[in-house]
């Protein structure tokens, strides 16, 4: 299997040297994205068939690479199940791209990359030392960021490449000084070998602590999460679904890789920076949700706000497993791996969504569309699915992950820390308002871009997207649903990746009547979205028919009645701002919202203004003092660019005189 | 045989709470006129109000979608299915198991949902002004929702509600300072989520005050109706909610004969009628508050959940 993995990440990587010998051949676009296509599905049957027969981990070690130390590869639960959803979401983004990349005025600035970005994510997932993973991560990383640059004429797009470019280059960075404390003085950089090492509770929680920076700030964790919002909407559609819903997951995969397999046991203490920031994260990332008024940026908090309930979860999971309940520890991590195929599902969805609506429009504010449900009714179903699921309701598949999440949170009481018996229930609390702000979120992005009446021209002479693209999206949109009513098929397939990370599993769910999840035992919860959807199907539809058939079936088309007052203007609706408003206003402490009015004097009958402010703390208490200090640091080093040779030569000896000298305190 | 008997019970539940629940809305309007001294209306008026609405043509905005149309059905069953999985008067009934406080929880969540998305779609101000009011109240009352299922999970060590009065009832519970939390809690959640006052005001007709009614001004007929009987689908739901985990005595096992189930039936009505006039007492004690002072009112409801479930914590380790 693992030959088929490599292989098909090999091909990935040669399309792309393709792609870009294939510049000005009319049906490029067509041939990479049907030939990606192809190879994703393959790799998604790939992980699928491994996590099914449970095959034993296999691996590969190929001379090329570092002379001691080759190239190792291996392909076990884990990385099956990130190759299944890697392979999912980039056949469902290759399949849009067909159709989507047609609009693509330029597209040799994709073509070349979008391949090479799938390969090296591959390899990131098969890496089994620390040479080949960060050489794939940095594969992967550049090659995004060169998608993110396709619109390079824009301005946006470039300031968003070189934060995107610097936050990248930073992460790798502390990657690079997790995996060296991990090796050990001896080198050991394969992944066995780090697995073998034993290490103090005081390099574990650092490593921990790295890893939370370096992976965190690839998957968007709050503080280090500024660049997402401004470098997934910058690339093409398909390229942000796949930015938002897969490589999102790498991220989390080199984590959940690194803390749960290589790093051996860590200490319950260090559980809690994981639970917390991931309980922050999500709430913060979906108040930013809640007030953006771009399509593309409010999907991309709303991927932080995901990061965020995962990385709780796997937090939860750190603390049960530090305390040897690894029945529960794997309620917890398979609620995060769960969440973060879930996450997979709806989010490529609705960034496919949102490049239809912005190939249908050409806007992506939401202040400039409207009504689409009329122009577009098939992305409005499927983007009807995708919202619903997101927003975390029953009976769709991100309600499961959720529910899961809430029951992983009700063992706390059984953690022998009080400390964590604490915080626990008080972070989920602030999951359940990141549910319920998801929701809000949701209901703001599809009303105002769906519903209502069209608030622009081109919204009002919009078309139905390509039937390419249609079929992507039905896909994700089907796939959502099933998830959610047969959920214990998931659960079963992520079984043995939870077992090789906290050596044990959930109970097997296939065998349950009506689909039914019972997590631990009947007599504490159960949940059967399958009975759900019967019921609301039943009832509903029964309902309906009922009604029209012994009651009334007229119905007459009228002007709309808004209380007597109806306004033509479209102007007059709720548009993304004013809905945001009750949130904004409520929350205006966290959000650092300042709205000011300017009011003419009286008589004048110049218009009155509105304007609201929003300010990231982060950027206003973290990143732009850290600039200054950087610019001040250069500005004034700047000076040693234009010495003599005599100074330069001292300069080498006094530092080569400082090192000696530090080296001989060291010894 | 016992499959068939069972089958019949839970479809007598669900009838029962689809009966009974305009008769609870009437109670409450009726018990509201007697205490600010008016006459009223029958207790029997909501279902003749369903009924005339059924009746009459659809009269619908000129750019409403199909989702305009699906919505009242989809709040109707997402309602009535999470109604049907409360104990009324009886537990353990067959498909009690099927989805527990959480997921009860979450589909009236889905219920609103749809509702907000209906008051987007024809494009007036007053449905959105609804619309995003609801979501803000809502966005609050859900977290301080499932804190209290966390403290009532945490005592009965189940979220499953039948297991719940099972527990309950049993005595063991005794008083408990965190189970009277929750209590509070809960009847501040209630309140918001069936927009009585002081959240908001269900009699209101003005414009600028209403946040549940602006969000169905556009309905007429049918489709109205189903949002009225959703709606007070919902009040029955909480007050059945709030009677079975804290007042859970009178609740028959499913495997209880007819005597028992009638007296549990008794037992319900009972239940309601107090807790529909205590409603009606509070709604009539207090004035309607401003929106924004709405997240005080349900921050206390967030903050006696989670220090109820922290209590629970003192208590144990105490």
């Amino acid at each position: 299997m693992i030959i088929a993995a490599l292989g098909i990440a090999l091909c990935l990587l040669a399309l792309s040297l393709a792609a870009t010998a294939m510049r000005g051949f009319a049906p490029a676009s067509g041939v990479v994205y049907g030939a990606s296509a192809a190879l994703c599905a393959a790799l998604a049957a790939v992980g699928a068939w491994t996590l099914l027969t449970e095959a034993a981990a296999s691996g590969l070690r190929v001379p090329v690479g570092l002379p001691w130390l080759g190239t190792h590869l291996r392909l076990d639960a884990l990385s099956a199940l990130f190759l299944m959803l890697l392979g999912t979401g980039a056949a469902a983004a290759s399949v849009y791209a067909i159709g989507y990349g047609r609009h693509e005025h330029e597209p040799h600035r994709v073509l070349p990359f979008y391949p090479g970005f799938l390969g090296a994510m591959t390899l990131v997932l098969l890496a089994d030392d620390a040479f080949t993973f960060l050489l794939s991560w940095e594969v992967m990383s550049l090659l995004s960021w060169a998608l993110v640059l396709t619109h390079h004429r824009e301005d946006e797009a470039r300031s968003a490449g070189f934060l995107y470019l610097v936050m990248a280059g930073f992460g790798t960075m502390v990657l690079l000084l997790a995996f060296g404390l991990m090796a050990g003085p001896e080198g050991g950089y394969d992944f066995t070998a780090i697995r073998e090492l034993g290490r103090g509770p005081g390099l574990a929680a650092l490593v921990l602590v790295l890893m939370m920076v370096g992976a965190g700030s690839k998957a968007g964790l709050v503080p280090l999460h500024v660049w997402l919002p401004v470098a997934h909407p910058a690339a093409p559609s398909h390229v942000s679904a796949l930015m938002s819903g897969v490589m999102t997951k790498v991220a989390l995969y080199g984590f959940v890789r690194v803390t749960f397999d290589l790093l051996g046991p860590v200490a319950w203490w260090m559980s809690v920076p994981v639970i917390v920031i991931g309980a922050v994260t999500a709430v913060m990332g979906i108040l930013f949700a809640n007030v953006d008024g771009d399509a593309k940026r409010v999907l991309a908090y709303s991927t932080i706000e995901n990061i965020g309930v995962i990385f709780a979860a796997l937090g939860l999971a750190l603390a049960f497993r530090a305390s040897d309940m690894a029945a529960l520890a794997a309620l917890a991590l398979t609620a995060g791996l769960v969440h973060a195929m879930n996450h997979m599902l709806f989010k490529s969805l609705l960034f496919m969504v949102a490049g239809a609506v912005l190939n249908a429009t050409g806007r992506r504010d939401l202040d400039a569309l409207g009504g689409l449900i009329h122009r577009m009714p098939k992305t409005a179903v499927l983007a009807l699915v995708g919202v619903t699921a997101i927003s975390a309701l029953p009976p769709l598949n991100g309600f499961v992950s959720e529910w899961l999440l809430f029951q992983a949170v009700l063992q706390s009481p059984n953690l022998p820390q009080p400390g964590l018996q604490f915080l626990v229930p008080a972070m989920g609390g602030l999951l359940a308002l990141a549910a319920a702000l998801a929701a809000a979120c949701f209901v703001r992005f599809y009303g105002v871009i769906f519903l209502g009446r069209p608030r622009s021209d081109v919204a009002r002479d919009a078309v139905e997207t390509d039937r390419w693209s249609l079929a992507a999206m039905g896909g994700l949109a089907l796939l959502c649903v099933l998830a959610g009513i047969v959920p214990g098929v998931l659960i079963d397939l992520v079984a043995p990746a939870v077992d090789l990370a906290v050596g044990a599993r959930m109970p097997l769910q296939a065998g349950n009547a009506w689909m039914t999840l019972i997590p631990v035992a009947e007599v504490r919860s159960s949940y059967s979205g399958l009975l759900v959807m019967v019921f609301i199907a039943i009832s509903g539809g029964a309902s309906a028919w009922l009604v029209h058939r012994l009651a009334s079936r007229r119905l007459r088309r009228a002007p709309a009645w808004d209380c007597g007052f109806p306004n033509a203007d479209p102007v007059t609706q709720y548009g993304g701002g004013s809905f945001a408003q009750p949130i904004r206003r409520v929350m205006a402490l966290v959000l650092v919202a300042r709205e000011t009015v300017t009011m003419p004097p009286p008589g004048d009958a110049a218009p009155a203004r509105h304007k609201v402010q929003i300010e990231d703390l982060a950027w206003s208490r973290i990143y732009r003092p850290l600039i200054a200090v950087v610019g001040s640091a250069t500005t004034r080093m700047n000076a040693l660019q234009f010495l003599t040779i005599r100074r330069y030569l001292s300069l080498v000896f006094g530092s080569l005189i400082l090192l000696l000298t530090g080296l001989a305190i060291w010894n | 045989m016992e499959l068939i008997a069972n089958l019949v019970l839970q479809g007598v539940q669900m009838l029962i709470v689809l009966a009974l629940a305009p008769g609870l809305t009437g109670l409450v309007r009726k018990i509201k006129a007697r205490l600010t001294r008016r006459r009223g209306a029958s207790i029997l008026q909501p279902y003749r109000d369903l009924a005339r609405l059924l009746r009459k043509e659809v009269v619908l905005a000129e750019n409403a979608s199909w989702l305009f149309r699906v919505s009242p059905y989809m709040i109707f069953a997402a309602t009535w299915a999470a109604a049907a999985l409360v104990p009324t008067f009886a537990i353990g009934l067959h498909f009690s198991w099927t989805a527990d406080l959480i997921a009860i929880v979450a589909l009236l969540a889905s219920a609103r949902f749809f509702l907000a998305l209906a008051g987007m779609d024809v494009g007036t101000s007053f449905g959105g002004i609804g619309s995003s009011r609801e979501m803000m109240i809502g966005a609050l009352a859900e977290p301080a929702m499932l804190l209290m299922v966390f403290t009532v999970a945490l005592v009965a060590g189940s979220t499953q509600l039948s297991n719940v009065v099972a527990f309950t009832a049993s005595g063991e519970v005794g008083i408990r300072v965190s189970m009277g939390m929750a209590l509070i809690a809960l009847v501040i959640v209630a309140i918001a989520e069936n927009a009585r006052i002081p959240v908001d005001n269900p009699a209101t007709h003005l414009e600028l005050t209403m946040v549940h009614e602006a969000m169905v001004l556009e309905y007429s007929g049918r489709h109205l109706a189903m949002i009225e009987l959703a709606a007070a689908l919902k009040l029955l739901l909480y007050m059945a909610l709030i009677g079975c985990i804290f007042v859970p005595w009178g609740l028959a096992p499913a495997s209880a004969g007819l005597g028992g189930l009638v007296a549990g039936g008794a037992f319900f009505l009972v239940k309601l009628a107090v807790s529909g006039t205590l409603l009606a007492l509070f709604e009539t004690s207090f004035a309607k508050m401003r929106v924004f002072r709405v997240p005080d009112f349900l921050g206390v409801a967030l903050m006696l959940g989670l220090l109820g479930t922290l209590l629970l914590f003192v208590s144990r380790s105490l």
